[in-house]
């Protein structure tokens, strides 16, 4: 009985923190799974991958990966690469998901851009149970992004409106992300390094084998300029 | 793909996603440092990531043939211009994708 009040107590106080991620992740899952359907996969393949993948970039980059030839080396190699900002909120949240016990494998499985950036700076409210809170928000947040999905993915089956266009969703996305980005950065060095390798790497390699020539270019590049960037108070 | 190669390449999308959510609650435990450098490629990654996305995602447009690529950047400057004046995600993205959707269906 007690546990059990613990419990809602904590679903109570997390909710109203997860509910912008909800307006998101419905409309961006529902955009990911139409966009599979209409892609050609059969309904259950976005929903497993949102379900065991849970991560909108790559999900997105994957789907034109996933219609080319098997390539696993540049499939793990892209996961690995997109995926890599997840070490930093680790090293982040090794402090604060500690002593969670077996909530801690949710916490760490469920950890998106979104649910990291609500439990690095939210604390649970007095008198709430702070693992459960934490949990609660990666559960949410999560099942936001599969049930988003599963509608998408149901109903691409029965969308009649011309949905050319639509994955123009996951640029839109990227660019507010870069925006968020560029905004809370005083300096540009990273975004920049990030752009001039791009697009250089697409020019030179082609659209089909640019990205691992650009993910080497940008760890050298960040490597060798990190005395003047680090200097110029990066990200301070 | 056949199906065996699709739900290989999940696995892998699924074990690479898990290995960076995991991988610093495995090497580094509650009382050490991660190394500086470490650090540093946090503070300033992301910023190159999100730029190689953009990048990425515009990798098919041809700019000398075709549209030149206009429906992909009047989007984006609606996008933008959407996000620099409310900051609310889900109104730049749903903006954007809409207007895209307008000018590929309608106009170009």
């Amino acid at each position: 009985m007690e546990k059990q009040k613990k419990v809602s107590r904590a679903l109570k106080a997390a909710f109203p923190y997860t509910i912008p991620v909800f307006t998101g992740f419905t409309f961006l899952g529902i955009s990911y799974g139409v966009l599979m359907t209409v892609s050609g996969f059969p309904a259950w393949c976005p929903i497993l991958i949102s379900l065991v993948v849970y991560g909108g970039s790559l999900q997105f980059a994957a789907v034109a990966m996933l219609l080319s030839a098997f390539a696993p080396v540049e499939v793990f190699a892209v996961a690995l690469m997109v995926q890599a900002r997840h070490l930093f909120y680790g090293i982040t949240m090794i402090e604060r998901y500690k002593n969670t016990g077996w909530k801690k494998f949710f916490l760490v499985f469920g950890m998106s851009d979104e649910t990291f950036s609500i439990n690095c700076s939210t604390d649970a409210p007095a008198g709430v149970d702070k693992g459960w809170f934490m949990l609660w928000v990666t559960l949410l947040d999560w099942g936001y992004w599969v049930g988003g999905t599963a509608v998408g993915a149901l109903l691409g089956n029965f969308i009649t409106f011309n949905t050319e266009g639509l994955d123009f969703a996951m640029t839109a996305m990227f660019v507010v992300i870069f925006i968020e980005q560029w905004l809370k950065d005083k300096k540009h060095w990273s975004a920049i390094i990030g752009a001039v390798a791009s697009v250089a790497c697409l020019v030179i390699f082609g659209a089909e084998s640019f990205l691992i020539p650009t993910m080497l270019c940008i760890l050298a590049l960040l490597g060798i300029f990190r005395k003047p960037i680090e200097k110029a108070g990066y990200g301070q | 793909m056949t199906t065996a190669q699709i739900l290989f390449s999940i696995a892998l999308l699924a074990f690479g996603t898990m290995l960076t959510r995991f991988l610093p609650f495995m090497v580094f435990n509650e009382k050490s440092q991660p190394p500086k450098f470490i650090k540093y490629l946090g503070n300033v990654l992301p910023a190159a990531i999100f730029s190689m996305l953009v990048v990425y995602c515009l990798k098919n447009v041809h700019i000398f043939s075709g549209s030149h690529g206009l429906p992909e950047f009047i989007a984006i400057g609606i996008t933008t211009a959407l996000h620099l004046w409310k900051r609310q995600m889900l109104l730049s993205i749903a903006g954007g994708t809409v207007a895209y959707m307008i000018l590929v269906q309608m106009i170009f």
